[in-house]
């Protein structure tokens, strides 16, 4: 019934709609197998993709906390449309709470720690927030370059935090030792189970990252449902709307800068949450690894995989983040080869790898509107 | 076979009114009046820009239940009237009053939420949504899901959500745009887009409705049926502003006309008065009178 409606009213059938057109279980099914091999990933030591200059579960590691970072931008760029560019800023904060909280002044441990550092960036987003979201566009992207770089310089210059030296000997994630789970060896060009070289799960030692990303991954899927949650509700277009036409939507009834503060702090939150997260594996932080550069790195994210579509951004982080690290080879020539790829892409894909299309969800309803009201489209 | 100019689509291809899509406001617990009595009072409205007086000591009233005319030549402050009335622009003295309550320094987004909708006089739908979005935007000026409701799925998000779609789908429905419903505002037809800024206007449940040049860009046919539209959407409980510059529309809309001109109001009364009044005459139609003799 519904396929018929979809050929109908649209004859050629995109990738989504097929997805969409699978049964429930075979959905599901796919779905777990996608998450598996996302686990395994670092385990499968799949040729080509691999890294083989750095340890690939440290690579994806970074990889998914660029992928925290760009979901949570995504939220204050894509869909509240604030162009943002002191990100880094909550980025370091939320390290930076660990830091002191578990190492500096305060030994809690580090899972009572995280909360903690996601609230204070919260809060610093409400803060920046307040009185800089009454400006607009290219203004509120100035102030807000200005807080990152605020936020680093306070770092360098606070004793009390370290000051340029950062803060070290901060605690790992609590772990358990339950099992060794094996890797894949390619080394002969065929899989064998390599039982010599093992990951412990769950042991956030300092040799294997590996537990380091299975945690991103959890919460990323966590941080995930959250996302889709609350973009498909009021807030979320709330949100849209005034991106669109911040005027038009106030006169809609929207209470516009309330909702650029809860995107502004939502996102804030999150940028905490991955710098709390990168604190934990790193063990040690300082000023130097929250500098500008990463601002505009994360930017570059969410604008390359496409601003407001949750999908586009996570492809851009990894595009972002994972090639530099694959072609280490070629490292003197990364940023040449990334400004190439970023003109290439404004050329062709202005919109970014996958600009935001219109929900499902949004024509599901649609569709079923219309089978109830006027039965059967006309054949 | 039956002959083919019989069953020929209307070479627009416009979607359906559904006049008879029962979209009554919605009783939000807000005060309420009589029809015929003052919903909106504009009491000696003056407005300056530095040396530029916009408004100069305008007063009218809207009643319940009509459809009020405002006009005036170009630059007479017709545009600046409505948006003072939603609180674009702060009078400099004088003030609003609405369903008896002082709009006073309120915010745009709390005097819709009191019950005043409008339309722009150049498009501004959220082009990147959906009709559907655009219309649930306005239905949502009254919900209060947050971040927690929506996060958890509480039961207050899906009554809201529920309620929301089906009333941003009638709205739709009425205004001919169900087909629509899940195109992007900007790819809409450029009268579909007109009609869509209506349905999202409505969707906030307002008392009044202001409609800025609803018809700007019609051919003569196209205006003919937003005025019975318009008119339908009075017939369904709503007051309607409407500025317009179209005379002959105007006239046959309306209950009571208001004339500005430069600022200041010159007539005001029904579409018959207005029509014979000399200053109006002079003001407005002056060159359709030369015209014509």
């Amino acid at each position: 019934m519904s396929t018929s409606t979809a050929q109908t009213r649209k004859p050629r059938l995109d990738f989504k709609d097929r997805v969409a057109g699978l049964p429930k279980p075979v959905k599901i099914v796919l779905w777990a197998l996608f998450a598996v091999f996302l686990f395994a990933l670092p385990l499968l030591n799949i040729p080509f993709i691999t890294t083989e200059d750095s340890d690939f579960g440290g690579v994806l590691f970074t990889v998914a906390t660029y992928v925290l970072v760009a979901l949570g931008l995504n939220i204050v760029v894509g869909y509240a449309g604030l162009l943002d560019l002191g990100y880094v800023g909550f980025y370091a904060i939320g390290a930076y709470v660990v830091g002191v909280l578990s190492s500096a002044h305060a030994s809690l441990p580090w899972l009572v720690a995280v909360p903690i550092a996601i609230v204070v960036a919260m809060i610093s987003g409400v803060i920046l927030g307040a009185p800089t979201l009454r400006v607009r566009g290219d203004y509120l992207a100035i102030v807000t370059l200005g807080f990152g770089e605020i936020v680093r310089l306070t770092l360098v210059n606070s004793q009390w935090l370290g000051g340029a030296r950062g803060i070290t000997d901060i605690p790992r994630p609590p772990g358990i030792e339950l099992f060794e789970v094996p890797s894949l060896d390619w080394s002969n060009g065929t899989p064998v189970v390599d039982l010599d070289n093992t990951t412990t799960f769950l042991k956030f030692g300092i040799g294997d990252f590996v537990p380091y990303y299975w945690l991103a991954l959890v919460i990323i899927v966590l941080v995930l449902v959250f996302d889709i949650l609350v973009k498909n509700s009021r807030v979320g277009r709330a949100w849209e709307a005034t991106r669109e036409d911040e005027d038009a939507a106030e006169l809609m009834g929207v209470p516009t800068f309330r909702f650029k503060l809860l995107a502004f702090s939502l996102g804030a939150a999150i940028g905490g949450l991955s710098g709390a997260l990168f604190a934990g594996k790193a063990g040690f932080i300082s000023p130097d690894s929250f500098q500008l550069l990463l601002s505009i790195l994360f930017i570059a994210a969410v604008v390359v995989g496409g601003a407001g579509n949750r999908v586009g951004v996570i492809l851009g982080a990894i595009v972002v983040s994972y090639f530099p690290e694959r072609f280490r080879e070629f490292a003197d020539f990364r940023v040449l080869v990334f400004g190439l790829a970023l003109m290439v892409l404004a050329i062709f894909r202005p919109q970014g790898i996958l600009p935001p299309g219109r929900t499902r969800r949004v024509k599901r309803a649609d569709e079923r509107e219309q089978v109830l009201e006027e039965g059967l489209p006309d054949a | 076979m039956p002959e083919p100019t019989m069953n020929m689509p209307e070479p627009e291809a416009e979607g359906i009114i559904h006049t008879e899509v029962d979209i009554t406001p919605l009783d939000l617990g807000g005060p309420t009046i009589a029809d015929g009595e003052k919903l909106l009072e504009v009491d000696d409205v003056t407005l300056r820009f530095g040396g530029v007086v916009a408004l100069d000591g305008v007063s009218f009233d809207i009643r319940k239940g009509e459809i009020l005319g405002l006009i005036g030549p170009n630059g007479a402050g017709k545009t600046t009237c409505f948006n003072v009335m939603t609180g674009v622009y702060q009078p400099t003295s004088g003030g609003v009053r609405f369903l008896g309550t002082a709009l006073g320094r309120r915010k745009k987004f709390a005097i819709t939420k009191l019950g005043i909708a409008r339309t722009f006089q150049n498009i501004r739908l959220f082009a990147n949504m959906t009709a559907l979005e655009n219309v649930m935007v306005g239905v949502d000026a009254h919900h209060t899901t947050g971040v927690i409701s929506a996060m958890f799925r509480l039961p207050k998000h899906r009554s809201e959500e529920d309620t929301g779609y089906r009333r941003a789908h009638e709205l739709l429905r009425f205004m001919g745009l169900d087909r629509r419903a899940d195109e992007l505002a900007r790819n809409l037809p450029y009268g579909d887009q007109r009609r869509l800024e209506i349905a999202r206007a409505l969707a906030t449940n307002p008392s009044l409705l202001c409609l800025d040049e609803p018809a700007a860009g019609f051919n003569p046919a196209e205006k003919i049926r937003l005025m019975q539209l318009i008119r339908s959407i009075r017939d369904q409980g709503y007051t309607v502003l409407l500025i317009e510059h179209d005379m002959k529309l105007v006239m046959g809309v309306t209950d009571r006309i208001v004339v500005l001109e430069f600022g200041r109001k010159i007539a005001e009364g029904a579409p018959a008065e207005i029509r014979d009044n000399p200053a109006v005459i002079a003001a407005y139609l002056g060159v359709d009178e030369e015209d014509a003799s």
